[in-house]
Formats: C-alpha cells, sequence, structure tokens
C-alpha cells in the first residue's frame, strides 16, 4: 500500500506542488528587507560604534589622563599622552584612537573611571583614506559634542542592569 | 527602376519594419523580464528586489545593460577567437529567428508559414549549437564541462517535447501554429483549450522546456557549485550580455510555444463581451507572463536536480510516458472518429 501511496504521489507532484504552495505564501509575507539608509534597525543602548570623548555640561573634558583605557586595550588601538595643565590638572596633550586596529570590545569604556571615553550609537563613518581613521583628541572631543544627547540617554537606560 | 521598387525593395523594407517591429519588444521584453525575474524571486524570499534605480527599480534593466555594454570583452589566449565570438551570436540569433512564425493575434504574424511547428521544432535544436562551439571554443574546463552537460540535456529533453507536439498536432490537425490557435476556439471558452484534455502532456511540455532553457531545477550547464558559470565561464560584456538575452529571449520563446500549443494563444478565457474587448495581443502577453511566473516560480523553489536524476527523469520518466500518450491519443482519436480533417 505505501508503494501505491509513494508513486501515486510522485505522478501528482505532491511534493513539489507542496514547495511551490509554500514560496506562494511567502510572497505575501511582510518584507524583512530594511530599506536603509532610509531605515535603520534598532540599537540597543549598549552599542558599541564610534568613540567619543565626552565633556562635563561646563565644557571641561572629562578625561584625567589616568590611561586605563590604554592599558586595557587588547587592540593597542589607543595612544595617550598627559602633562599637568596651567592651573595644575591632568590632562591628555595627545588622544589618539586608530580606528583600524580597534576592535570595538568596549573595554575602554568599562575601564574608564570618570565616563569620559564612551562608545557612541554611531556606525556610520566610513572614510575613503586610511588616514582619516587615526583619530586625534579633537576628533574625538568633537564626536563627544555631537552625539553627548544620545549617549546621555543610553547611559541612562542601561544604567540599572550596571 | 520603378518596378525594382514596387517588387523587391518596398516588401523588403516592409518586412523588415515587421521585424524590428517583433524584435524591439522582445528585446525590451528581454531587459524586463530580467527585473520581472528578481523582483518575484525577491518577494518569495521576503526581500524586497532592486528599487533603487528608478521607480521601483524599473531602469535597473537599462542600467545593467550600460554596465554590460561598457565593459572590456575578454578573450582567454587559448580561445579559438573566431568561434569564441561566433557561439554567442549564433545563441542570440536563434533565439530570435524562431518568432518569425509566432502568431500574436488572429494574422499577426511574420510568416505564416504551414510547417511552423516544424520550424520552431528545427529552430530550438539548433540552439545547442551555440552553447557547444562556446563551451569548445573557450579552451577552458570549466565552460567544455557545462557545454557537454548542456547538449546532453537539450538532446534529451527535445525528444519528449516533440512527442508532446505531436500528440497536439494529432488534435489540432495541423502544422501551421495559427491554426493550432484557431482549432482551440470553440463555446467553452477555457475548456476548449489543449491544456484541458492534455493536461499530463502540459506537465511534461512544461518540465522539458524548463529543462531545454536551461532553468531551474534542470541548470545544471552552469551550476555554479560546481562549474562556475558553465559555457558563460570565460565570456565577459557584450558576448555575455548576447547569452543572457538568447537565454531569456528563449524562455519567453518556450513560453509563447506553450501558449499557442496549450493554452489558446491569443484567444480569451471566454466568450463574454469584457473579455473580447481586450486585443489578443494582450491575452497572448499575459498567458506568456504568467508561464514566465511559473519559471521564476519554480526557481525560487526547487533545488537543482542531480545529473543522473536529470538524464533519469528525461529518458526513463517523461519518454515512455509521452510516447504512451501518443499512442493513446491517436487510438482516441481513431477509434472514436475524431481526427481533424
Amino acid at each position: 500500500m505505501s508503494f501505491i501511496d509513494k508513486q501515486a504521489r510522485s505522478l501528482l507532484l505532491a511534493e513539489i506542488v507542496t514547495g511551490l504552495a509554500t514560496t506562494f505564501r511567502y510572497m505575501f509575507k511582510t518584507k524583512a528587507t530594511i530599506n536603509y539608509p532610509y531605515e535603520k534597525g534598532p540599537l540597543s543602548p549598549r552599542f558599541r560604534g564610534e568613540h567619543v570623548l565626552r565633556r562635563y555640561p561646563n565644557g571641561e573634558e572629562r578625561c584625567i589622563a589616568c590611561k586605563l583605557c590604554e592599558a586595557a586595550c587588547p587592540a593597542l588601538a589607543i595612544t595617550i599622552e598627559a602633562e599637568p595643565r596651567e592651573d595644575g590638572s591632568r590632562r591628555t596633550t595627545r588622544y589618539d584612537i586608530d580606528m583600524t586596529k580597534c576592535i570595538y570590545c568596549g573595554f575602554c569604556q568599562e575601564a574608564c573611571p570618570v565616563d569620559a571615553i564612551v562608545q557612541g550609537p554611531n556606525f556610520e563613518f566610513a572614510t575613503e583614506t586610511r588616514e582619516e581613521l587615526f583619530y586625534d583628541k579633537k576628533k574625538l572631543l568633537d564626536n563627544g559634542d555631537r552625539w553627548e544627547q544620545e549617549i546621555v540617554q543610553n547611559l541612562v537606560a542601561d544604567a540599572p542592569y550596571r | 527602376m520603378v518596378e525594382f521598387w514596387d517588387i523587391y525593395l518596398l516588401p523588403a523594407l516592409i518586412i523588415v519594419g515587421k521585424i524590428l517591429l517583433i524584435v524591439v519588444p522582445l528585446l525590451v521584453a528581454v531587459a524586463y523580464l530580467t527585473l520581472y525575474e528578481r523582483k518575484v524571486m525577491a518577494v518569495m524570499q521576503l526581500r524586497k528586489g532592486p528599487n533603487v534605480v528608478g521607480p521601483f527599480g524599473l531602469l535597473q534593466p537599462i542600467a545593467d545593460g550600460v554596465k554590460l555594454f561598457f565593459k572590456e570583452t575578454v578573450v582567454p589566449t587559448g580561445a579559438n577567437k573566431v568561434l569564441f565570438l561566433l557561439a554567442p551570436m549564433v545563441t542570440f540569433i536563434l533565439s530570435l529567428i524562431a518568432w518569425a512564425v509566432i502568431p500574436f493575434d488572429e494574422g499577426m504574424v511574420l510568416a505564416n508559414i504551414n510547417v511552423g511547428g516544424l520550424y520552431l521544432f528545427a529552430i530550438s535544436s539548433l540552439g545547442v549549437y551555440g552553447i557547444i562551439v562556446a563551451g569548445w571554443a573557450s579552451n577552458s574546463r570549466y565552460p567544455f564541462l557545462g557545454a557537454l552537460r548542456s547538449a546532453a540535456q537539450m538532446v534529451s529533453y527535445e525528444v519528449s517535447i516533440g512527442f508532446v507536439i505531436v500528440t497536439v498536432l494529432l488534435c489540432a490537425g495541423t502544422l501551421n501554429l495559427s491554426g493550432i490557435v484557431m482549432s482551440q476556439k470553440g463555446d467553452l471558452g477555457l475548456l476548449n483549450w489543449w491544456f484541458v484534455p492534455l493536461f499530463p502532456m502540459f506537465i511534461i511540455f512544461f518540465v522539458s522546456i524548463l529543462a531545454e532553457t536551461n532553468r531551474h531545477p534542470f541548470d545544471l550547464p552552469e551550476a555554479e557549485a560546481e562549474l562556475v558559470a558553465g559555457y558563460q565561464t570565460e565570456y565577459s560584456s557584450m558576448a555575455f550580455a548576447l547569452f543572457f538575452l538568447g537565454e531569456y529571449a528563449n524562455m519567453i520563446l518556450m513560453s509563447a510555444i506553450c501558449t499557442i500549443l496549450f493554452l489558446g494563444g491569443w484567444l480569451p478565457p471566454a466568450d463574454w463581451a469584457i473579455f473580447t474587448w481586450i486585443p489578443g495581443i494582450i491575452w497572448f502577453g499575459i498567458k506568456i507572463a504568467v508561464l514566465l511566473f511559473v519559471f521564476i516560480w519554480v526557481r525560487a523553489t526547487l533545488p537543482r536536480y542531480r545529473y543522473d536524476q536529470l538524464m533519469r527523469l528525461g529518458w526513463k520518466v517523461f519518454l515512455p510516458f509521452s510516447l504512451l500518450w501518443v499512442v493513446v491519443t491517436a487510438g482516441f482519436l481513431v477509434y472514436f472518429d475524431k481526427v481533424p480533417a
């Protein structure tokens, strides 16, 4: 009986018809495509994107040149040089991140005692030349000014889980 | 001089005009078939398909064509140059000349010859030359293996296609393609078309034309995983584009033949007023579009056959089955005295 059943099924192309029905049903499902760059997928508050150096609300830069991020960085992407400033506070004279070395692990952010270096939500920072990806202190501070609002929101949203 | 104009030049110009009227829309249709395919495949795979170039991606085929046109034609050093460049032309030209006998509407045909069926069969059999010459002239392994597979496959499936056509010819009583369409005209409309009484033959024919045009699930000649791109591997630029155009024009051609043989050509599905208002050429186009949809639908659904399975299906299933059906149909027609005059 099973022999007849099997033969009948193959003669009537049963499995092929089932397969065709499946693909036909899929035609009417909602598409998974996100129409990037006009639409973007949701990002977690913990998303580790482009680095920024933040400032206090009064405009003073947060970084105190403790070099913990430099020590924590597994890819040796961060280079810091520091000197006492005229008012006697310790500040960086140089803060470079080689974005081509960075592995976006987030250890710098974890190591920072003052939340100065943070990985923001920006992931669209492709450049035409390699040199543009060697970020210096000015670039990182500018990023901080640009993304401050989003970063604060993300830090607040993530705070209960830390 | 006037005589020369009246007898030779004017008719020749009229024929050239008619040819352009067929070929130009055909090439546009081929271009948009590629977009159609990409869109249908995309929606079946939960994607959106090309939608950036022009509204709904409508200019995508033109962009693709321009891109191909400006690429360099690379001829391999080991290749036989003449044959290498001849092969895509053969494929392309053969896919166009078959359209000479296709009736688009009543009386709307370039050459209304009485052996249209035979002509089509002859032309589609020649198509294998373009492919095997391409494979041989490339002087490279993948194209050669692809061409061998393709030749074997096309020859195998042509046999069953032949028997299917014979069955329809027996019922229609003519080899003239317009005559075959007219033989499907009747009070029942849709039910008068040959796909109803000859349904198994219709299925066999459709599966065979999938194999004949090297489409999924029978696209072994260009199985990416095994043969890179089969006989097209060494081709680039316009030479590749000619193969591509030829292949897709063949798909449309085979759908057109299937429409004429089984789906009543330009006839409307019923003799109701609304349907008869629509010109026959539109019905013809709609039927071809539906068949092409099935081509793409099958591609989006089925995995590729193994080569021995392909040969088994062709020789051990389709050939005996279609042969049997020819005998049964002929016997039926003679026994019930229904042989068309």
